[in-house]
């Protein structure tokens, strides 16, 4: 059990999927404009991580390594089909609030590298604790800049009005802000992180120090291609 | 038909920009555009999956789903066809236009989970365009993609030469620097009702 609650806080904090791993910045970006958007997001992400972490951890020995990307696509897929019928269905509001980023969960770097790096060489418990470290180190950022930019945005909270409208700064609930929040938040990681001795350096891309600290590595192919050329 | 056609164009390019206005496709926006060559690749090879993706499941979509009543299986089929189809352009690319394998072919394995080819072919239902605005749109929202990367393949060399504090070294600093991107996009904002009578 022990081993279990340290890949759940592994997740959540020394390995956070956002702000470490850099993985799924683009509905980071787009969803954290209003708290209850966050948790809905992270909430739906999460279900999805664990469900498809478990199933692809329980057929990691049957999926051919040649078309695994396809198999774990079509895995995950499925469950973000389960969750968008669910939500259209009993959750209006919230299905308006994440639009197009509902469905494109299938495309979430979080889901496919996770399945890549963690479910298809670990066991199904271990995968499970993992889905759900890594949605819930998901929804806390999200949940973090969302209060940020929404009480300073757009001067609510949950939707309810705390600052007066004429006191906002409107551009940080913009897509301006929403990059710019998303940086200052690593910066003031980094300088967290650098007073406790520990050294942090956030990259990103195809680069001379190669695959290891790029967020597409899980769901890239070119090293194998370079590897194969 | 014409006008229609410029109008989404120009919405898709500068006024929605996918990638500097919608947040999508950041991934390969932040990881692609450190050198100006592999800039040049992924954009041509989102422009061109995007506009045969567009094509693929507008077809499927009309011809096949909704006489079936398969709408809500839209999701599944759709990034199905698309793994298929750049599964399919990367072998006949290999077989018939070695050139242009070779400058694209790196990138298509990409392009599979790159967010803004399914959210194009998403948005195209659900505007419900025809297969003509479709193809349209999934072309123009590719060369949006590509402007934006080029654009910010430049501000990031300049970037690069400039020192920030310590703590914003490396990403940080280059998505405060896409902030700013993005934040001359945003002067485009009613541009295109005024042109195109919206």
């Amino acid at each position: 059990m022990k081993k279990q609650w340290q890949i759940l806080l592994n997740g959540i904090f020394r390995e956070n999927p956002v702000l470490i791993l850099l993985l799924g910045c683009c509905s980071t970006l787009a969803i954290s404009v209003t708290v209850l958007g966050s948790l809905g997001m992270g909430a739906a992400l999460t279900f999805v991580l664990v469900c498809s972490n478990i199933v692809i951890s329980a057929l990691r020995k049957v999926i051919p390594d040649k078309i695994r990307i396809p198999c774990y696509i079509i895995v995950v897929a499925t469950f973000v089909t389960l969750v968008e019928m669910v939500v259209k269905a009993y959750m209006q509001t919230l299905y308006d609030a994440l639009g197009i980023f509902l469905p494109l969960i299938v495309v979430n770097c979080i889901v496919l590298g996770r399945a890549e790096m963690f479910a298809n060489k670990n066991n199904m418990i271990d995968s499970l604790f993992d889905g759900l470290g890594m949605g819930i180190g998901y929804t806390m950022v999200l949940t973090a800049m969302a209060l940020v930019r929404e009480l300073i945005g757009a001067g609510s909270l949950l939707g309810k009005q705390i600052i007066p409208e004429e006191y906002t700064i409107r551009i940080l609930a913009q897509t301006p802000g929403g990059f710019f929040m998303f940086g200052c938040m690593m910066a003031l990681l980094v300088w967290g992180l650098d007073r406790h001795g520990k050294k942090f350096k956030p990259e990103m891309g195809c680069d001379e120090n190669g695959c290891s600290n790029c967020a597409m590595a899980g769901s890239c192919t070119s090293k194998e291609k370079e590897a194969a050329n | 038909m014409l006008m229609k056609a410029l109008s989404i164009m120009f919405v898709m390019i500068f006024t929605q920009n996918y990638v500097l206005v919608q947040f999508l496709g950041i991934c390969p926006f932040l990881g692609v555009s450190k050198k100006f060559d592999s800039a040049i690749g992924m954009s041509g090879a989102v422009v061109f999956v995007m506009t045969l993706a567009s094509a693929a499941t507008w077809t499927i979509y009309t011809y096949v789903m909704v006489p079936n009543n398969l709408e809500y299986l839209t999701t599944i089929i759709f990034i199905l066809v698309i793994a298929a189809l750049v599964q399919f352009v990367e072998i006949f690319l290999k077989r018939y236009m070695p050139p242009l394998y070779q400058a694209l072919g790196v990138y298509l394995p990409l392009i599979t989970t790159n967010c803004i080819v399914l959210a194009a072919t998403i948005l195209n239902v659900d505007n419900s365009y025809t297969f003509l605005e479709s193809c349209v749109n999934g072309f123009s929202a590719g060369v949006g993609f590509a402007l934006a990367l080029v654009i910010f393949c430049g501000v990031r060399k300049a970037v690069e030469n400039a020192r920030p504090p310590k703590c914003f070294e490396g990403l940080p600093i280059t998505l405060v620097a896409a902030a700013l991107t993005s934040l001359t996009f945003m002067s485009f904002t009613g541009m295109a009702e005024k042109l195109f009578g919206g």
